[in-house]
């Protein structure tokens, strides 16, 4: 009997567990529907060409999304130029140069960083950065473009960081061994031999990194200025723009439920979504094929 | 490679050394900005801190008296988030690692868990609001927010605890079944101790973020101010990082050091949280038995 019992709840763990597993799939589609549920009738409500336009004001019913689309995107190149360089160079010294001491000291603080709340780093962004670029480079207002690439910079380091080491450390003890014994220094084995091997792990993580820029929102609504103007030349870096999410956080909460400008918001919100959507695919592409090719290699 | 015919700057060794160096300039000035504020924060927010600060409720609008009830706040968010959360992390994480087959279903699972951790947090936010707030009716809430931030958090306790079971030897699984044990009873007596502190490694960094989060909880279930502490999980709540937002840029005329001693609590609360990281992280290392 108790033999029995046993067998029954052993059961029911393993459903409870089955469950669980599926769960994430559930969710992601729960999101999609509420998303597209509430973001679609934007289409509808709004004219396609008022749509894609490039003015946003919606107190007149301008719902343009292009300046949104494009702050959103001049911020996240911006960001990519600061934190791809100095991640993945951090990465390789890491990982192939420093000696214990120093990842002792590098490693714990990258994870601070990356456990740094983000308001946190918008605050810090109005109160000290965003002065001294004001006064750097005689701008009217430090709010700008720039200061938000450089905040959104440090919270893509970490994402960058550990996924290039683990890259890099995945690479095998064997290759470094060979590029050695034919008599190639320690830094030519690096760029010769360990990265071009990590390749593609790199490529995932800059994916990554750049995935969550796109998608950061409370430093960029505190320190971009919000102005949703389009950009049009690199001089838009020294002025205030305003992002896609930081359109949905600051306008979400005074809107009527059910509006159009509610449901722009929701539209806004899946254009977002698509665009992480498709930088997770390629990145978890790009490792899954990666592996494959290691595994080809290596049998 | 033809012999001595290269100038200086293709010399081997000096290239090694010069990149070498220029490297560690690199990665130590990448990690300064860190260094920098955390000790610009505790120097500027030390002053503000007292037992008033930490245990009053706000007065005159916030602008004096303490932070409180944010602090209880982040702390029910935290608990709810948790409550949610790691059952259900943990219970994925357990069939991926152990019961997933290689198939196409498994598949999907993962591209859904590589989405949800892609996910924008203010979508987050979207989704707890059209879901939680609305349909299911269970207004701004800590209980709308702590659903909300548990999904958020889910893929982070996911990866790392199965991470953390895979990392268990498959001679432990063989040996446990050998002796009698069923699947469930391996899991629970051999794999999951030998995997806790992974695991918990993979909890408190989730819960570090969904506490530090302000995007998701912005519709969801945080309050701008409020005069007393909720007393219910259907009661809106105050939260630290959204505090800290609103005495950052909405409301004006507020004295910079109530901002600075906010800022400080929040920090402090990361950094406790990573201690507690590597803490469990030493200790499994020097106790492993593989």
């Amino acid at each position: 009997m108790s033999g029995n019992k046993l067998k029954i709840s052993e059961v029911l763990i393993t459903r409870g567990i089955q469950f669980s597993g599926f769960s994430s799939i559930l969710f992601v589609l729960m999101i999609l529907y509420f998303l597209i549920a509430q973001g679609l009738p934007a289409l509808t409500e709004v004219p396609l060409g008022e749509l894609f336009n490039t003015r946003w004001y919606p107190i007149e019913e301008y719902y343009g999304i292009l300046p949104l689309i494009l702050g959103s995107l001049v911020v996240t190149l911006g960001a990519s130029l600061v934190a791809i360089p100095l991640g993945v160079l951090t990465a390789i010294y890491i990982a192939e140069i420093a000696p214990s001491w120093a990842k002792e000291i590098l490693k714990p603080l990258v994870e601070l960083l990356a456990g740094l709340p983000s308001v946190v780093l918008g605050f810090l962004g109005i109160l000290v950065l965003s002065p001294f670029l004001r006064d750097t480079f005689h701008l009217p207002t430090g709010l700008t473009a720039l200061t938000g690439s450089l905040l959104l910079g440090m919270i893509a380091i970490p994402t960058i960081v550990s996924i290039s080491e683990d890259a890099l450390n995945n690479v095998p003890e064997i290759y470094r061994h060979g590029s050695l014994a034919l008599g190639a220094t320690r830094w030519q084995t690096i760029w010769g031999v360990t990265v071009p091997a990590a390749r593609s792990g790199i490529l995932t993580a800059i994916m990554l990194g750049v995935g969550r820029t796109i998608g950061e929102t409370m430093t960029v609504m505190m320190v971009t200025g919000n102005a949703p103007v389009m950009p049009d030349s690199l001089r838009v870096l020294f002025m205030p723009i305003r992002t896609m999410t930081a359109t949905i956080a600051s306008e979400m909460g005074e809107v009527a439920s059910g509006s159009p400008h509610y449901h722009v918001l929701f539209f806004i919100a899946v254009v977002l979504f698509l665009f992480t959507l498709i930088v997770n695919i390629v990145a978890s592409n790009i490792s899954s094929k990666q592996m494959k090719r290691s595994e080809r290699i290596l049998s | 490679m033809q012999k001595n015919k290269r100038p200086f700057f293709f010399n081997p060794k000096l290239t090694e050394k010069i990149g070498v160096s220029a490297l560690t300039l690199v990665a130590f000035l990448t990690v300064a900005p860190i260094v920098a504020v955390v000790i610009y924060i505790v120097i500027l927010g030390a002053p503000a801190i007292s037992w008033e600060f930490i245990t009053a409720m706000p007065r005159d609008g916030m602008r004096a008296g303490g932070i409180w009830p944010a602090i209880i706040g982040t702390f029910y968010l935290t608990i709810g988030t948790a409550i949610f959360s790691v059952p259900l992390g943990v219970a994925a994480a357990i069939y991926l690692s152990e019961y997933a087959g290689d198939n196409r279903l498994t598949r999907y699972i993962r591209l859904a868990i590589i989405n949800l951790a892609g996910i924008p947090s203010v979508v987050y936010g979207l989704f707890g609001l059209g879901l939680f707030v609305i349909f299911l009716n269970f207004g701004t809430s800590i209980l709308s927010a702590s659903l909300t931030l548990s999904i958020m958090t889910l893929p982070v306790i996911i990866s790392t605890t199965e991470e953390a079971l895979r990392a268990v030897p498959q001679s432990f699984r063989v040996v446990s079944t050998s002796l009698g044990a069923t699947k469930w009873q391996t899991i629970r007596r051999v794999v999951l101790p030998q995997a806790l502190p992974g695991i918990l490694t993979g909890v408190v960094l989730g819960l570090e973020r969904a506490a530090g989060e302000t995007a998701p909880i912005l519709f969801t279930g945080a309050a701008f101010f409020l005069p007393r502490l909720p007393n219910s999980p259907l009661d809106a709540t105050m939260a630290l990082p959204y505090h800290l937002y609103v005495i950052s840029t909405q409301v004006p005329g507020m004295p910079i050091q109530i901002q600075y001693g906010t800022v400080l609590v929040l920090m402090v609360f990361v950094l406790v949280m990573n201690l507690i990281v590597t803490l469990i992280r030493s200790r499994a290392r020097a106790r492993r038995q593989w």
